[in-house]
């Protein structure tokens, strides 16, 4: 055979190359990875719907009311949790906060703005969304959609700490663990955790964690502990939102609600009454 | 091979010097780890054999079953005693000392699970 050394190289170097890559290239189009990272970018991307949708109803004008309530809901919630309070805004956890109205909602005209506003302290926590971008982004599934109730969970377990989850969350209703919360001080008690639920655990340095609706209460047939909190005021509205005579779908019915940034089309499971 | 003299011996000194350990130890699996058996229950969710070989593999499921699958949160013994699928919850209500239960076996295996670093062990070390 007459086949010069150049054309003999070239040759063997392109069938190397397409021997590597098209077997790949194959399992890819197979599996149909293409067409899925496509669709992770936002189009058409709707979530499956569960049996069961849990959701709040916040009464703002009963917190204005209620001096201290709003207090009481934060620490019933962070005391239950173990969340730690490092007393600085830089490492702060929260999984439930009183934001300002003007932070909460900033899509509304501030133009005008009735200055009672101002002052009225709206909770805030993880708006439970049912299509949460949050889950979207995690690498490792660490955070997730309950498949029966639509809670947003997270598996701490699993939580690598790179923060996507805290980037895509439009409610910015996450916290990340800046240092470890479980340092002691020179009498061996842990100094950011004051009051310490030994039925429950700390989270560990580099996890990300919010509110998870408490579900392990929930699963215990129990409400969620700010609710809990705020007692036989209504100013929280607990329940499911695809059952049309629970009473957070009456309070719905009869009130005009409005909820934290609809246009990022998350479509979270709370709902205001300012 | 130059220097055969030397480097024949040398290695058989070496190989010996590097085996010595397991050659005094030989047959012998040192103090064996005697984890304190629980006072308050009679049997354990699984028999006590499967326990010692699998109970990671029976933690990893029930986290994953609890956490991700909606799994119940409590499971019944064999002999029908109701218990929590829960490490905090479950285990260590009736293996109350982790010190004497749970890193005896692991300080011997020298493993250190990362349990601990969330969840906590016992009550009197808080």
């Amino acid at each position: 055979m007459d086949i010069k050394r150049r054309k003999f190289l070239k040759l063997a170097g392109l069938s190397a190359v397409a021997g590597i890559g098209a077997p790949s290239a194959f399992n890819m189009l197979l599996r149909g990875e293409a067409r899925a990272s496509e669709k992770g970018h936002g189009e058409g991307e709707t979530t499956q719907a569960t049996e069961q949708r849990l959701g709040l109803v916040i009464n703002v004008r009963k917190f204005a009311a209620n001096h201290g309530l709003a207090g009481k809901c934060i620490n019933a919630c962070h005391t239950i949790h173990n969340v730690p309070n490092y007393g600085n805004k830089k490492d702060e956890i929260k999984w439930i906060w009183v934001e300002t109205f003007e932070h909460a909602f900033p899509e509304h005209s501030q133009y005008k703005r009735n200055e009672g506003l101002d002052q009225l302290p709206i909770m805030t926590l993880c708006n439970h969304c049912d299509n949460p971008p949050c889950v979207r982004a995690c690498p490792t599934q660490a955070t997730f959609k309950n498949k029966k109730n639509g809670v947003v969970m997270m598996d701490y377990h699993r939580c690598i700490g790179c923060r996507f989850c805290m980037v895509a969350c439009p409610s910015r209703a996450r916290s990340f663990n800046w240092r470890s919360p479980r340092e002691k001080d020179s009498e061996g008690r842990y100094r950011f955790i004051e009051h310490l639920n030994p039925d429950y655990p700390t989270r560990m340095r580099g996890v990300v964690e919010k509110c998870t609706l408490c579900i392990e209460r929930i699963e215990r047939g129990q409400i969620p502990a700010c609710v809990e909190a705020t007692g036989n005021t209504g100013a929280m509205v607990f329940g499911d939102l695809h059952d049309p005579n629970s009473e957070i779908s009456k309070v719905l019915n009869e009130n005009f609600t409005i909820q934290r940034k609809p246009a990022a089309g998350t479509h979270p499971s709370l709902f205001y009454i300012i | 091979m130059y220097d055969k003299g030397k480097i024949i011996p040398g290695l058989i000194v070496f190989v010996l010097i590097a085996v010595s350990p397991i050659i005094y130890n030989r047959g012998n699996a040192g103090q064996v780890p005697n984890p304190e058996k629980s006072k308050v229950a009679r049997e354990c969710v699984r028999p006590a054999q499967e326990m010692r070989e699998r109970h990671m593999q029976l933690l990893i499921g029930w986290r994953y079953n609890v956490v991700r699958e909606n799994g119940a949160r409590e499971g019944v013994t064999a002999g029908g005693t109701k218990y929590a699928r829960s490490l905090q919850l479950g285990c260590l209500k009736c293996h109350t000392s982790k010190e004497k239960f749970c890193d005896k076996c692991h300080a011997y295996a020298a493993v250190e699970p990362y349990c601990w670093d969330c969840h906590f062990a016992s009550k009197e070390k808080m």
